[in-house]
This record gives structure tokens, sequence and C-alpha cells, in this order.
């Protein structure tokens, strides 16, 4: 088998790819205070944030998850006017700034928003502003794969007695379980980085609103030892989730 | 239970429109090219394609109703067995409870894939796939049983093995089966009634004797081993519309009339000298091509007409066929069956 | 040939024009202030600029945050804080020595006209009033918790704001019913907040500091009467 060399120009700047990604995270763990770090990370307000940015994350991922799943069988299998409208606006999160996104969500769901929900500074206002993020993601992922499944299996399951609902949870939903953990994982992802909208949105509060990205933020103003551990935390989990993920990171077949 | 059909359904620019009465019993091949429409009517009944006109199972009228309410069982061409369930949890899937597990339980071993209740699809061979979707759908008893070519996409040894279970099963089955298929064998052996489409359209609704002996048009004929030909009558004899004549012992006497002429491939001999003999029906023709079928061998002649014969094996060596070589092909008048259209 | 040296010559142009360090006083400096300073210090540089020809950029944000940026590297002529404890956790060297160029105190906004009815401190505790603060980094925010300590009132504000400015814009938006901002800011945003008075509130302190040579002379400007007399119609106080 002949091995082939890649050109020259290719290789340098993969090369200097990898280094651009690769430098900072190589930093970070070069600098975490390591001798510190079980201090550091079992202080109050570090576990007080964990805790929190794992509640938010996770309620995000369980209401992008309920609005998310049916929209993605909205966009997949239903014909109605104004589809590429509505397919553009779950995508628009994922371009949009997401302090942009924050002032969105104030001037919609705030105290005096246009429905006055009174959500912002709460820690529902944190879940909605990285739900708000973290849907786009799930919504493309289960969208790809209700694409992929093979229609006649909806048909034979009617043919056998099956309603849409449950044909829905006994057939198509396992059939794309594979492509829902993959949007799962990169929408809690997201969610648990969300910084912008949720600053924004729900303000800054320890214990309420104060999630971890926001812990980091204010903490490295005074304290970059602590920034530095809380971030180490960060970058972990984050890596959890691609160890998990592994390879299935394909969204659509 | 009297199944009554008067469908119209329309699939994208193609529509289809089937008028026909079956008794319970009744094994239906639905024959005709593709593209006729058998599939799209076939639909239809289940009510994944919408029909207006009036559907009667037993008497009742069931067009309206959604699919999961109209009593048909479907196995499309290659089962669609549902991947993530067992063949068991698949055939127990239009069943509720402990009693339709053991219902599905008892359906496979009927078939005789009893041992494989707890195989995925992936673990199972074409021919115990389309076994546990016969199954899948015989499980909740239907009053219409709607096979679309479900013999397609084997191979030939389980072919043969799934159409003997099919032709027990269909035997014991109460309700009407339709069997859409490409296959002569299939019709031969699993129906009993043929309905013929074309173009969207019924252009035969009978018996499988009647379709052999006298098919309306010469795709029919030709599926049925024959040859049909449309023709004219014309001062006693056929003028054929591809050219040539025929002549048949019985033909009818109005002039003008649009006939099929049809000739069984058995009766056609062929003989190296042009023969002497009783045959009115005598031509030359170029052999284009041979085929061995079950022990006989298949001849596609050019000619006038052009014209498939079906002759032992011996005669074929005897005669020493070849493509290219040519022959005369010779018809007795009594062999012609004139199909007034 | 000849074309390649205009090139050459154009680039050490350019070049000496970018680093010209410490040597000649700059067109263009760039300050970082505290947040409160935003409108006030706007007013300056336009009167500095006719008076000195010099352009003045502005980075305001909370001033823990301008310190942290500035110890990172980021580069500033001159830094003006709302307390001397921030300005002195800054490990830049200074260019000159650190200056009070105002003083300044704190009061509770409202929505406009006092709906809720907010006169005293204790008032921020009742129920259902959606009070915010700025983080107790933030000048403002310690200043704040010295006022409600002093005025023996424990408020449990919905969200604490990494810079007053923060604070304001929310009561401005009616996100929440009060906040503790500096008179500046309440006089800053006019008509669209309330004012209640905080008798208990410390008197801030700003203190404005050159980091480079360049920086000297805005700073110079802060103190003198005309830079004054812009301080003091912003509502800030003499530094004294």
């Amino acid at each position: 088998m002949k091995t082939t060399r890649p050109p020259l120009s290719l290789a340098t700047a993969a090369v200097v790819g990898v280094a651009f990604l690769l430098l900072p995270l190589a930093a970070l763990l070069d600098r975490t205070p390591w001798h510190a770090l079980p201090r550091l990370l079992t202080s109050t307000s570090a576990l007080t944030a964990l805790r929190l940015s794992i509640e938010c994350s996770l309620g995000a991922l369980a209401l992008s998850l309920a609005v998310g799943v049916p929209l993605a069988w909205l966009l997949a299998r239903v014909e109605f006017p104004g589809k590429s409208l509505l397919r553009a606006a779950v995508t628009l999160p994922l371009v949009l700034p997401p302090v942009v996104g924050g002032v969105a969500l104030l001037l919609a769901f705030g105290r005096n928003g246009v429905v006055p929900l009174s959500l912002s500074f709460t820690t529902w206002g944190a879940i909605l502003a990285e739900a708000f993020v973290a849907l786009p993601f799930l919504v493309l992922a289960v969208e790809g794969a209700l694409l992929a499944v093979d229609e006649r299996y909806d048909d034979v399951a009617a043919t056998l007695g099956s309603n849409t609902t449950r044909t829905f949870f006994r057939v198509t939903l396992p059939l794309v379980l594979p492509a829902l953990a993959a949007g799962s994982a990169l929408a809690w992802a997201r969610a648990l980085g969300e910084f912008g909208a949720t600053i924004t949105f729900a303000g800054n509060l320890p214990g309420s609103t104060q999630t971890l990205p926001l812990d980091v933020y204010l903490t490295l103003q005074d304290n970059p030892d602590a920034a530095i551990a809380l971030s180490t935390l960060l970058l972990a989990l984050s890596l959890m989730v691609l160890v998990a993920m592994r390879s299935r990171w394909r969204l659509t077949r | 239970m009297t199944f009554d059909a008067d469908l119209r359904a329309t699939a994208g620019t193609f529509a289809v429109a089937v008028t026909g009465r079956w008794q319970p019993g009744d094994v239906v091949a639905v024959v005709g090219p593709n593209g006729a429409g058998k599939s799209t009517f076939l639909r239809a009944i289940a009510g994944l394609t919408a029909a207006t006109g009036t559907l009667r199972i037993g008497g009742v009228d069931v067009v309206d109703r959604p699919v999961a309410r109209r009593g048909v069982g479907w196995v499309p061409q290659d089962g669609a067995l549902f991947p993530h369930l067992s063949a068991l949890d698949n055939v127990a899937f239009g069943l509720r409870g402990r009693r339709g597990r053991s219902a599905a339980q008892l359906w496979l071993d009927r078939l005789g894939i009893g041992d494989l209740a707890g195989r995925k699809p992936s673990q199972l061979s074409g021919g115990q796939a389309q076994k546990v979707a016969l199954a899948r759908a015989l499980a909740r008893e239907p009053s219409v049983l709607l096979l679309d070519e479900p013999l397609a996409a084997l191979d030939v040894e389980a072919r043969t093995d799934v159409r003997r279970s099919l032709r027990a099963h269909l035997a014991e089955f109460q309700g009407v089966t339709m069997l859409v298929t490409h296959d002569a064998v299939d019709v031969m052996t699993l129906a009993s009634r043929v309905l013929a489409l074309d173009g969207g359209a019924v252009v035969q609704d009978a018996t499988v004797g009647e379709v052999t002996t006298a098919p309306r048009t010469p795709w029919l004929a030709a599926l049925m081993g024959g040859n049909g030909f449309y023709a004219r009558v014309n001062a006693g004899t056929l003028a054929l519309d591809e050219g040539g004549i025929l002549v048949a012992a019985e033909a009818p006497s109005s002039d003008g009339a649009e006939v099929l002429a049809v000739v069984p491939a058995h009766a056609v001999t062929l003989h190296r000298q042009r023969p002497e003999g009783s045959a009115r029906n005598v031509w030359p023709a170029t052999i284009r091509d041979l085929a061995v079928v079950g022990g006989r061998v298949r001849v596609t002649l050019d000619g006038t007409p052009a014209v498939l014969a079906d002759v032992t094996t011996a005669s074929a060596a005897d005669l020493a066929l070849a493509e290219g070589v040519g022959v005369w092909a010779s018809v007795k008048a009594t062999e012609v069956t004139v199909v007034v259209l | 040939m000849k074309r390649r040296a205009i090139a050459v010559a154009l680039l050490l142009a350019l070049g000496s024009a970018g680093c010209s360090g410490e040597s000649k006083p700059r067109r263009t400096i760039t300050v970082f202030a505290a947040a409160s300073l935003t409108d006030a210090f706007t007013a300056e540089a336009a009167a500095y600029e006719k008076q000195s020809g010099v352009h003045v950029r502005f980075s305001f944000a909370g001033s823990q945050d301008l310190v942290a940026q500035l110890n990172q590297g980021a580069p500033a002529d001159a830094v003006a804080t709302a307390d001397t404890a921030t300005l002195g956790k800054l490990t830049v060297k200074l260019a000159g020595a650190s200056a009070t160029f105002a003083r300044n105190r704190l009061v509770i906004v409202t929505a406009p006209g006092n709906p809720k009815h907010i006169e005293t401190p204790a008032d921020l505790t009742r129920r259902g009033i959606v009070v915010v603060l700025a983080e107790p980094s933030v000048p403002a925010g310690k200043y704040a918790t010295q006022a409600l300590q002093a005025a023996d009132v424990t408020v449990h504000p919905r969200s604490l704001e990494d810079n007053v400015r923060g604070v304001l814009t929310k009561v401005e938006l009616g996100e929440a019913d009060a906040g503790i901002v500096y008179v500046t800011d309440a006089k800053a945003a006019g008509a669209k907040v309330g004012a209640v008075a905080l008798p208990t509130s410390p008197i801030a302190t700003y203190p404005a500091a050159a980091l480079d040579a360049s920086g000297q002379g805005f700073v110079d400007f802060l103190i003198s009467v005309a830079g004054q007399r812009i301080l003091a119609q912003h509502g800030f106080l003499p530094p004294q």
C-alpha cells in the first residue's frame, strides 16, 4: 500500500490549524494550579455555580427536547406554507451573537416584554436563555435523521392499527435515537457554556443565575487562579461530552 | 366478506380507476406493465393513497376510514420489518398484551420459523423476513390482504420456499388477497383470479384459466406464456396490426371488428423447410433468441408477425436451432383463439 | 527596482509612525475609565481635544474589569477608577502620581415618578420589589453594600451587574423596580428614572493616573479649572 505524502502547503496549514486549536488548551492545562485545584473547586461559590450550571443545562436540554423533537418532526414530515421561514428561525440562534439573543429575550419575556412572563433574573430565565442557543443543535440533528427514516415503516405501522402518536413513539423515535443522542449531547454542551444570553437576560446572582461561565468571567477580575481552575473544570466537562460521543458526530446521514 | 371496490386514486399526475367485486377466499393476481397503477391501487385499498369512490368490505364502506381502521393487511416488497424489534415483537406489533405475544408466537410456529422469534430482522435471511412480514400482516386477521410483489426480492430457492408457505396460508385465509406480481408462476400457483391493469385502467378481470386462453392484451398474453396480436377481421381472416395474416378456425363474421388473436407458445411449431400439410398459418422467421426454461426451449422469432415459440429440447436439438437461423413457423388454425375486444 | 525602493521607504515611514513610544506625544490616546464616568468624560474629551488637539478614545467598564485587563497587558495611556482600592490592585507601573479628581455619592433610582413609593432603604426590602445592584467587586457595589449596612438594611438583589451602568439600564428598562447607582448616573439618565436620596451613602473617591507620558496631559486637564467645571456640570463633587 502506497502512503501518500500530503503537499507541503496543506500540511503546513494543517499544522498551524492544530496549533491554533490546541495551544490555548495546552496553556490552560499548563497554568492550572493543580495543587490548589481541590480547594478552589470545592469552595462554596464554585460548587454553587457548578450545581446551578448542571441544573440549568439539563433543564435547558429537557426544554429543548420537549419543543425541539416535535419541531423537527414538523419540519421533516409536514408540508406547510412558510416552512422555510420556520427553518430559518430555528437556525437563527446558531448564527446570532448570544448577547443579541439575550437582549431579544429581555424584550420578549422580561417584565415589560411582549409576553410579560417576568422571567428575567430567574433561574428559569437562565434555562430559557440556554435553551434558546441549544435548541437548533437538537432540531437539526433530529430533523436530518427523520428525513432519512423510510416512510414505509410508518405505512406498515398504520396498517397494523397504530395511530400517529403510537407509531412515532414505538417506531420512528427508536430509529432516530442515535441522532437524538448526538444532538442532545451537543445541545447540552452548548447550554452549559452559554454566557452572553444568560448574563443579559437572567442577570448574575450566585445560586440563582450565576452559572459556571459567568463565574469564570467575574472571578477572573479578582482571582485569576480560581478562574483558571473553573475553566479547567469546564474543559473537563466538555471533554466528557467528546469522549461519550467519540465517532458519532455525524448529525445527518 | 365480499370485497367491492370502485376506486379512483391519483398519485402525482397519474390516475387509477378500478372497479371490481371479489369473494372471500379469492386470491387475485394484480398484473400489468410497469406504471400500470398496481401499487397505487393497493395503496388506495389500504388508505395510504387518497382515493374517492367506494370500498366495501362485508358491506361496510371504509373509503373514508383512516388506514389504521380498515382491517387491511399489508406486506410491502421487502417486508419492511421494524429493524429495532425482534421477529416476535414485529408480529406482535399489531396485537395487544400477553395474549398478543402468544398469538404472535403461534403464527411464527405456523410458518415454520417459531425458533427465530428472538432474532432481529438483520439476522434473518430474505425468505425468513418475508415469512415474518406475512405473519405480522395475518396476525391481525384482516379482511383484505395486500401483497406487493412479495417474492420479487428473493433468490430462487427462497422464492420457492416462501411461495410454498404462501400457497398454504392463502388457501386457509378467509379474506380476499390482492397479490401484485410480475411472475407467471405466482399467477399459476397462487392465484384464482387475475386483475390486469394498464395505464391506470382495468383491461381484464377474470379467472386464471380465462386469462390464459383468452387474454385481452398482448402483454397479458406474453405474461401467460403466449402470443397476442392486435388484428382486424378481414374477409374471414385476421389482418394483424403489425403485419401478416392469420387464419383462425372460428372467426367472427363481422368485418372490421377489432380482436386479439391469441396463439399459445407451444402451438407454434418450427421447421427447417417450408412444411407441407394442413396448417393454414405458415410464414418464415428468424431466430432472435433462445432460452431454456423449465426443461423446454423458448424461442423468440422475428418475422411477420414476430412470435414466441415453445418447443421441446429434443426438437430444438433436432432442428439445430441457433440465433440467426432462418426457420419456418407454423400454427394450426384451430390453435388460434379470437378474443373480441 | 525603483518601485521596490519606494515601497520599502513607505513601510519604514509607517513603521516608525506606529512604534513611536515615549519619544513624542501622539494625536490619539486611550483612556480606561469607570462606567460611571461615561457622560462626564465624553464631554471632557471634547474640551480636551479642542484645547490640545489630542483625540481621546475610551473604554468604559466596571473599574475592577478595567484593572484586570490592564494587568493582563491591555494597552492604555491613562486610567480613572471609582475607588482608590481598585486602582491599588494595578500591577502595571504608573507614569505619574495618581490624583483624586472627583467624588460622588450614591442614590436610589426607580421608575420615573417612583410608582412603587420607595422612600427609604428599608422600602427596598418590601415583598415584590425587584432590586438590582452592582457586583461587590465593582466599586459601586461595594459602596452600595456599605450604604445598606449603615442603614441597617438587608437587601436581596435579583442580580449583581458587573458595572454600575448595567444597574441603571435594568431600571430604565423596567426590569428592576430599584437600583443603587451614583448621583451622576441618575442625572445622566434624566427623566428616564426617578431618584431617591440615600443619606447613608459613603463618598466615592475617583483617582486618575497616567500609564504613559501621553496620558499625563489628560490627567492634568481633569484637575484643571476647565476640567473640574465639566465634572461639576455632570453632578460630581469636587475632590476637596
